[in-house]
C-alpha cells in the first residue's frame, strides 16, 4: 500500500509546522513541507497528497485580522483546486491560525450561517490548558473513538462568533467531568456555544483552536510530573484517525 | 485618497474598547460608560469606489463581527461620542502596512500606491478636556512614535532626495578642548581616545570623513568594546587589567571543560548538546529604548537577541525564550514620578506586550523569566531578553569568509531607525523643511524576522554561505566591520535596499533597522541564495567583497566615502584606566520585636510585588510552541504553582532536555554586590537541581546593569560582583560562556540622579540526560515526609522579611560554594534515584514562602517544626522563629520524600545539612511550630493562595 502523504502549508508567520509534522509522522504519514508561494506557482502539486495541513501561527502577523491574508491567497488563487482536493475525497486539518485561515477562506463552514474567529473576550491572548468534549453526533473523521481531550491553547482570536444551530460541531470546550456550560477559564475566549472545533458534513474538513500536536506524547501533560503516566497524549489519535482514514482514500 | 474605518458592529462586545475602559478607571478616570476601538486605514492610489468597497469587503472588514465605512476625506466623527485618533509618526512603520499591500494585490487591485494606518478610540460619558488630556497623555498617545490625528494628513511622506557631497570633520588642527567638544553629545570618546584618532589622521595626512569617524566611535564604544570590562581598574592597592578575562572568562579558561565549544567569541556560547547538536545561549539588554517607547523598545529588544543565536555558527534555530523585567512598582503615585518618565504600570504592560507579541509571533515559547520591582528602576527600567539555540554541531563554530567572498545583506529594509542626534528634512510635509527627530525606537516587524530566520535555516543546511552574523546595534557598521576584521572589506552603500529614500550614505551605515542579518557567500552559491530566498519573499543583497587588504572601503556611487585600516579600527583603542572605591555599606540594624504570629507577615510576603504569582504576564506568552515544553513555567495540580526552572526537550524524539533557569536578587547588592553575585549564580544552580538536574553540564551568563562606572564607588561595587562570579563559577565548576554589561543606568532630575540598583541576571544552561527525571514543585502527596537541605543562618540583611518591616539590614546572605556542590551533588543523586517527588528552591521569603508555595500549588496542607531546622549558627543572633521561617540563606531546598524512601534518601544525603522538619498532610493549611514547640502560623492555603496572586491579577 503506498504511504499517506501530508502537505504542511508553510506561509510566512507560520510556527507551529515542525511539531504538527512530527506529530503525522510518528502517525506513519510521510509529510512534506510546501511553501504557500510554491503552491500558488504550482497549484498541480495538491493533487500528489492525501491530507492538507494548515497548521497554527500568526500568517502574516495574523495583520488586519487572524489568518485573513493567507485566506484570500487560498480562496483567490488556489479555490478550484482546493475545491477539487475536497470533493476528491481527501482530507484537510487546520489548527488554530489554520482554523482562522479556513474559516476566512470560505473552506469552513460549508454552508450559512456565516461563522467567523474574533478576538477573545478576556481581550488578551491566552496560553492555557483546556478539557475539550467530542460531539457525539459529529460526522468528524478525526476525533472518532475520542470522547474527552486534554489540550493547550494559545491564541488571541479564537472566540467563535455565530448563529445558534451551526451544523457539524465537532468539538466543545468543557470542565473535567465533561460538562460544556463551566464558562471561562474552561472556555477560554467567550466562543457561542462552546465551539472549539467543526467540520464539513463528510467530516474529512476539520479545523480547531486547541494544539493537539502540542500533546502527543506524556511529557507534554501539564501535571506528568504528579499523575500516572499513560503512554501517549490525548491528541495523538487525532493523527492516528486522519492517517486511518487517508488510507482508505 | 480614501479613509476607512473598520470597527465592531454595534451591539457586539469590543474587547478592546473594554480593556481601554479599564485602562481608564485605573488612572482615576470612572466617568467613562463606553470605550470602542476603530481601525482607520488610509489608502492612496487610483482606486474607484467600488474597488475600494471590494477591499472593505474582502480584506479589511470581517463579514460577522465588522461594520465599515470610508470616504474620500477625513472621516467625520460620531456627534455622541469624544473620539481621539492616534497615528504613527512619518518615519515610524507599521508592519500592517505592508500586509495591506500585499492584501490589496491578492485582490487583483495593483494601484495601491501607500497604506498608513491609525487607530480611533471612542469615549463615552462625561469627560473633561484635562480628562481627555490625561487619557491621551497616559495611556493613547507616546510621542516618541505617535501623534494625534486632528486633520487629514498624507498617506506617506513625499519622496525625499539626497544630493551627495562627501563630508570631511576638521580634526588634526583641534585642541583638547575643541576635541573633547566634537566628541560631546556625538562620539561620546575621551580625550584619550580623541587624540588617538586625530594621531591616526595626521600621519594620514588628512581630516576622517564623517562616516570614519563615526564608525570608529561605534566601533569603540562601551556597548561595542566594553571598555570598562576591559580597562585597567584601580581599586586600593590592586590594579585589576581587564576584569572581564581576570575573572568571567578566567572562570572557563581554569575549568576547561571540553563540552565548551565556543566561548566569548561568537554572538552567543555554545555548549554540546548530545554530540549530535549544541546548544547556544544569548541575554542581552534593552533598557533605553523600553524606557522610552515600552512596546516597541522590548519588542525589538527580543527581536535583536533572537538575531544573536541566529547569527551563531554557521546559525541556529531558537528554540526558547527568557525574560526577565525590572521596574518600579506598578502602584507608585504619579506624582511620586520625576519629570519625563512613563508611569511604571505603562511600562509593564507596554514590555509585556511588546515581548510578548514579538515573541509568540517567532514561535519562540517563553518558558522562563522574572519580574522585580525596586523604586529606583523609575527612570531606567531593565528589560532583559534572552534565547536559547539549537544546532548541529559541526557548524558550531563561527564561520570565515575567503577573501573573493560577497556580502549579503539579508532581510528587511534599511531606514533610519536609531540613528541617534540625525535630523531629517521632511520634505515637503510642510512649506517649510520641518526638522523631525529622526526615531531612535523602532516598532518591530516579527513576520520579517520570521520569514528570515525560516529561509536562513534552509541556506545553512544548504551550504549556501560561509559565515553569518547578525546587524543590531551599530548596524553595517559593527556587523560588517567586524565580519571583515580579519580580512578587509569594500562596501557599495547604495546597494542597500531603503525604507525610503534620502538617506546620507553614513545614514545607510549607520542605520540600527532591524531584522537583518549580514552573511558571507562564495560567488559559486550566491545565486542560488539570493533565488532562495526570493522564494519566500525575502531580500537577499550583494552589498559587497570581502577583500585581502584588511581595509574597510566604503563606497557611495563610485565615491570612496571611508578608508580605514582594520588595525587601527579594531585594535587602536587605547586602553581605559579608572579608579574604584569600595567601602562597606552600613544600614541601621532592624529593630522590632517578634510578632506573635507570622500569619500576617506571611501573607504580605506573599502578597509583595516580587514574590507574587506572575500568572497573569506568564498566560499571555505561549510556553507550548515548538511542542517540547517538559516542565512549563507553572505547575501544580491546577497549573498555577511557582515553578522553579523550564524544562524543553529540543529534539521531539530524543529524551534529552534543556534546563533554563535564573537567579538575581537586587536588594543584597544594597549592602555587598559580592554576596549578590554570589546569591544570584546560587540560586540560577539551586533552581537547576530543584527541577531534577545536575551540576554536571551547566554554563551561566552573566548581565550586569549598572550605574555610571566613571564613579567610583559604582565601579568598585561591579569589581567585587565579578570578583565573586569567579570565585562561585570555579568551585561550582559552572563555566560561563557568554555574558553582556549595560552601563551608566542613571536617570537625572533636579534633584540628583536616580541610579539603579546594581542588578546582576546570571542565567543558567544545563544539560539533561532524561527527562523523565523532571521534578516540580508542587506537593505530591498525604503523608509525605517534608525536608530542609542546606543550612539557615541568620542572614535576613535585604530579605523580604525585613523589607516589610522597613529595614535592610547587613546580614546578607553569603554563600559557601564548597558545601553547596556537595550538597547540591548529594540532593542531585536522590533526585536522579527517584526518591524525591517535589523539590522547591528556598529564596524570596525563605522556608515560610517556599512552604506556602508548595502546599497551594499541590492543594495539600503542610506542618514544619522549625526547631528541627538546622542551624547554621549555634549563637543565631536572639534565635526567632521569624527570623529562622524568613530567612534567605542560599543552598537550601524544601524536598518532599515518601516515607518508603526516607531511609534511602537519608543515606544518600548523609554527609549534607538535611534533616526532615515536617510532613504533607490532608487539611488545607499551612502549620508552622516554633523553636519552643508552641504554633506560631496557622493558615488556609486558600487565603495564602489569594495573597500571593490577587497582585498581579489585572
Amino acid at each position: 500500500m503506498a504511504s499517506i502523504k501530508t502537505l504542511m502549508l508553510r506561509a510566512p508567520g507560520t510556527n507551529c509546522d515542525g511539531e504538527t509534522a512530527f506529530a503525522f509522522e510518528q502517525a506513519h504519514s510521510q509529510v512534506e513541507f510546501v511553501h504557500i508561494n510554491e503552491l500558488v506557482h504550482h497549484p498541480k502539486l495538491l493533487s500528489e497528497y492525501q491530507i492538507m495541513v494548515i497548521p497554527g501561527g500568526f500568517t502574516y502577523g495574523d495583520d488586519i485580522s487572524a489568518g485573513k491574508i493567507l485566506a484570500n491567497e487560498l480562496r483567490l488563487k488556489l479555490g478550484e483546486e482546493i475545491q477539487k482536493f475536497i470533493a476528491d475525497g481527501r482530507l484537510i486539518l487546520g489548527i488554530c491560525n489554520g482554523f482562522q485561515v479556513m474559516v476566512k477562506a470560505g473552506i469552513l463552514p460549508e454552508l450559512s450561517p456565516q461563522l467567523t474567529l474574533a478576538g477573545n473576550d478576556s481581550g488578551r491572548f491566552e496560553c492555557r490548558w483546556v478539557y475539550l468534549r467530542v460531539n457525539e453526533t459529529s460526522p468528524c473523521i478525526f476525533t472518532r473513538g475520542i470522547d474527552m481531550m486534554y489540550l493547550p491553547v494559545a491564541h488571541g482570536e479564537g472566540k467563535v462568533v455565530t448563529e445558534p444551530g451551526i451544523p457539524n460541531i465537532a468539538l466543545r470546550y468543557a470542565d473535567e467531568t465533561g460538562n460544556i456550560n463551566a464558562g471561562y477559564p474552561h472556555n477560554p475566549n467567550g466562543s457561542i456555544d462552546n465551539i472549539a472545533g467543526i467540520c464539513d458534513a463528510s467530516g474529512r474538513i476539520f479545523a480547531l483552536m486547541p494544539h493537539p500536536e502540542r500533546f502527543i506524547r506524556w511529557t507534554q501533560h501539564p501535571r506528568w510530573t504528579r499523575e500516572p503516566a499513560r503512554e501517549r497524549g490525548d491528541g495523538f489519535r487525532i493523527f492516528e484517525n486522519a492517517v486511518a482514514w487517508a488510507k482508505t482514500i | 485618497m480614501f479613509w476607512i474605518a473598520v470597527s465592531v458592529k454595534a451591539g457586539l462586545p469590543d474587547p478592546r474598547g473594554e480593556a481601554l475602559q479599564k485602562d481608564i478607571h485605573d488612572l482615576g478616570i470612572t466617568a467613562v460608560t463606553q470605550a470602542r476601538v476603530s481601525d482607520i486605514y488610509l489608502l492612496a492610489g487610483n482606486f474607484t469606489e467600488a474597488e475600494v468597497g471590494r477591499i472593505c469587503q474582502e480584506l479589511l472588514a470581517d463579514p460577522v463581527v465588522h461594520e465599515y465605512s470610508f470616504e474620500e476625506a477625513f472621516l467625520s466623527p460620531d456627534e455622541h461620542a469624544h473620539f481621539i485618533e492616534v497615528a504613527y509618526n512619518p518615519g515610524v512603520m507599521d508592519p500592517v502596512e505592508e500586509s495591506v499591500r500585499k492584501g490589496i494585490r491578492d485582490l487583483g487591485i495593483a494601484t495601491v500606491e501607500s497604506v498608513k494606518t491609525a487607530k480611533r478610540y471612542f469615549l463615552w460619558g462625561e469627560l473633561s478636556e484635562q480628562d481627555l488630556k490625561t487619557i491621551c497623555d497616559k495611556l493613547l498617545v507616546n510621542p516618541v512614535i505617535q501623534h494625534m490625528v486632528t486633520k487629514q494628513e498624507a498617506a506617506s511622506l513625499p519622496p525625499a532626495t539626497y544630493d551627495f557631497s562627501l563630508q570631511s570633520i576638521e580634526l588634526r588642527s583641534l585642541d583638547d578642548a575643541m576635541l573633547m567638544e566634537l566628541s560631546k553629545n556625538r562620539l561620546w570618546l575621551n580625550l584619550s581616545e580623541m587624540k588617538r584618532i586625530q594621531d591616526y589622521f595626521s600621519r594620514l595626512g588628512r581630516n576622517p570623513t564623517d562616516v570614519e569617524l563615526e564608525t570608529l566611535a561605534q566601533t569603540w564604544s562601551e556597548h561595542c568594546v566594553h571598555k570598562t570590562f576591559k580597562g585597567k581598574i584601580k581599586l586600593d592597592q590592586l590594579t585589576i587589567d581587564n576584569l572581564l578575562k581576570s575573572t568571567i572568562m578566567r572562570v572557563t579558561e581554569e575549568l576547561e571543560k571540553p563540552w565548551c565549544l565556543s566561548v566569548f567569541s561568537d554572538n552567543a556560547g555554545v555548549i554540546d548538546f548530545d554530540g549530535r547538536y549544541a546548544i547556544c545561549f544569548k541575554v542581552e539588554t534593552h533598557n533605553h529604548p523600553s524606557a522610552v517607547e515600552p512596546y516597541g523598545g522590548a519588542a525589538t529588544g527580543i527581536g535583536g537577541v533572537i538575531r544573536d543565536p541566529l547569527g551563531t555558527g554557521l546559525g541556529s534555530k531558537p528554540i526558547l525564550n527568557t525574560d526577565v523585567f525590572c521596574f518600579a512598582p506598578p502602584d507608585s503615585p504619579y506624582q511620586s514620578l520625576p519629570q519625563g518618565v512613563l508611569h511604571p504600570r505603562r511600562i509593564l504592560k507596554g514590555v509585556r506586550a511588546g515581548v510578548a507579541d514579538y515573541a509568540n509571533r517567532l514561535g519562540i515559547p517563553t518558558l522562563n523569566g522574572a519580574i522585580l520591582f525596586d523604586q529606583r528602576y523609575v527612570g531606567n527600567p531593565l528589560v532583559f531578553c534572552g534565547t536559547v539555540g539549537l544546532l548541529p554541531k559541526n557548524m558550531s563554530q563561527r564561520g570565515q569568509q575567503q577573501p573573493g567572498d560577497l556580502v549579503v545583506l539579508v532581510g528587511g529594509s534599511t531606514g533610519r531607525d536609531g540613528i541617534h542626534g540625525v535630523t531629517f528634512a521632511s520634505g515637503e510635509l510642510t512649506s517649510e523643511s520641518e526638522e523631525i527627530s529622526s526615531t531612535s525606537v523602532q516598532i518591530g516587524n516579527p513576520i520579517m524576522e520570521k520569514k528570515l530566520i525560516d529561509v536562513l535555516l534552509k541556506a545553512r543546511d544548504y551550504g549556501l554561505y560561509r559565515r553569518i552574523t547578525d546587524c543590531g546595534g551599530g548596524g553595517l557598521s559593527s556587523a560588517v566591520g567586524e565580519m571583515a576584521a580579519e580580512t578587509g572589506v569594500r562596501v557599495y552603500l547604495e546597494r542597500v535596499p531603503l525604507k525610503y529614500s534620502g538617506l546620507s550614505y553614513t545614514e545607510i551605515w549607520l542605520s540600527e533597522s532591524q531584522e537583518r542579518m549580514v552573511v558571507a557567500a562564495p560567488p559559486s552559491t550566491v545565486d542560488q541564495l539570493i533565488h532562495l530566498f526570493a522564494s519566500e519573499d525575502v531580500a537577499a543583497t550583494v552589498i559587497g567583497e570581502f577583500t585581502d587588504d584588511r581595509r574597510l572601503q566604503l563606497f557611495y556611487n563610485g565615491n570612496l566615502v571611508g578608508d580605514l585600516d582594520m588595525e587601527f579600527l579594531h585594535h587602536g583603542l587605547p586602553q581605559l584606566e579608572r579608579e574604584a572605591v569600595w567601602k562597606p555599606l552600613q544600614h541601621e540594624e532592624p529593630d522590632f520585636p517578634q510578632p506573635a504570629d507570622l500569619r500576617e507577615e506571611i501573607l504580605l510576603i506573599l502578597g509583595s510585588w516580587n514574590v507574587c504569582s506572575k500568572e497573569w504576564v506568564i498566560r499571555q506568552y505561549d510556553h507550548e510552541v515548538q511542542g517540547g515544553s517538559v516542565l512549563k513555567p507553572l505547575v501544580g495540580i491546577n497549573n498555577d504553582g511557582p515553578g522553579d526552572a523550564a524544562i524543553i526537550k529540543p529534539i521531539l524524539d530524543s529524551d534529552m532536555g534543556i534546563i533554563v533557569s535564573n537567579g538575581i536578587n537586587p536588594k543584597y547588592g544594597d549592602i555587598d554586590p559580592y554576596w549578590m553575585a554570589a546569591s544570584a549564580i546560587d540560586e540560577a544552580l539551586r533552581q537547576v537541581i530543584a527541577v531534577g538536574g545536575s551540576l554536571r553540564r551547566v554554563a551561566l551568563l552573566d548581565n550586569f546593569c549598572w550605574g555610571n562606572p566613571e564613579r567610583p564607588d559604582r565601579l568598585g561595587g561591579l569589581v567585587r560582583a565579578a570578583q565573586a562570579c569567579y570565585d562561585m563559577a570555579i568551585a561550582y565548576e559552572t563555566p560561563f560562556i557568554s555574558g553582556k554589561d549595560s552601563l551608566y543606568n542613571e536617570y537625572e532630575t533636579e534633584k540628583g540622579s536616580i541610579c539603579i540598583p546594581p542588578t546582576l541576571l546570571i542565567s543558567a544552561v544545563a544539560v539533561m540526560d532524561h527527562v523523565e527525571q523532571s521534578l516540580s514543585m508542587d506537593c505530591k502527596r498525604e503523608g509525605d515526609l517534608i525536608y530542609i537541605v542546606g543550612t539557615t543562618y541568620d542572614e535576613l540583611g535585604g530579605s523580604h522579611y525585613y523589607a516589610i518591616h522597613g529595614y535592610v539590614g547587613n546580614s546578607v546572605p553569603r554563600v559557601d560554594p564548597k558545601k553547596g556542590k556537595m550538597q547540591m551533588d548529594a540532593l542531585s543523586a536522590a533526585t536522579a534515584k527517584r526518591l524525591v517527588r517535589a523539590c522547591h528552591d528556598l529564596s524570596e521569603g525563605g522556608l515560610g514562602v517556599a512552604a506556602a508555595e508548595m502546599a497551594f500549588a499541590g492543594e495539600l496542607g503542610m506542618v514544619i517544626h522549625l526547631a528541627k531546622v538546622p542551624l547554621g549558627d549555634p549563637t543565631f543572633r536572639k534565635i526567632r522563629d521569624d527570623f529562622v521561617l524568613f530567612s534567605e540563606s542560599n543552598t537550601r531546598f524544601l524536598v518532599e520524600v515518601t516515607p518508603k524512601d526516607k531511609h534511602q534518601f537519608e543515606t544518600m544525603m548523609a554527609g549534607a545539612d538535611c534533616a526532615a522538619i515536617g510532613e504533607v498532610i490532608s487539611d488545607k493549611r499551612l502549620e508552622v511550630y516554633g523553636l519552643k514547640g508552641e504554633r506560631v502560623l496557622s493558615a488556609p492555603l486558600a487565603e495564602l493562595k489569594e495573597a500571593w496572586q490577587k497582585p498581579l491579577r489585572w
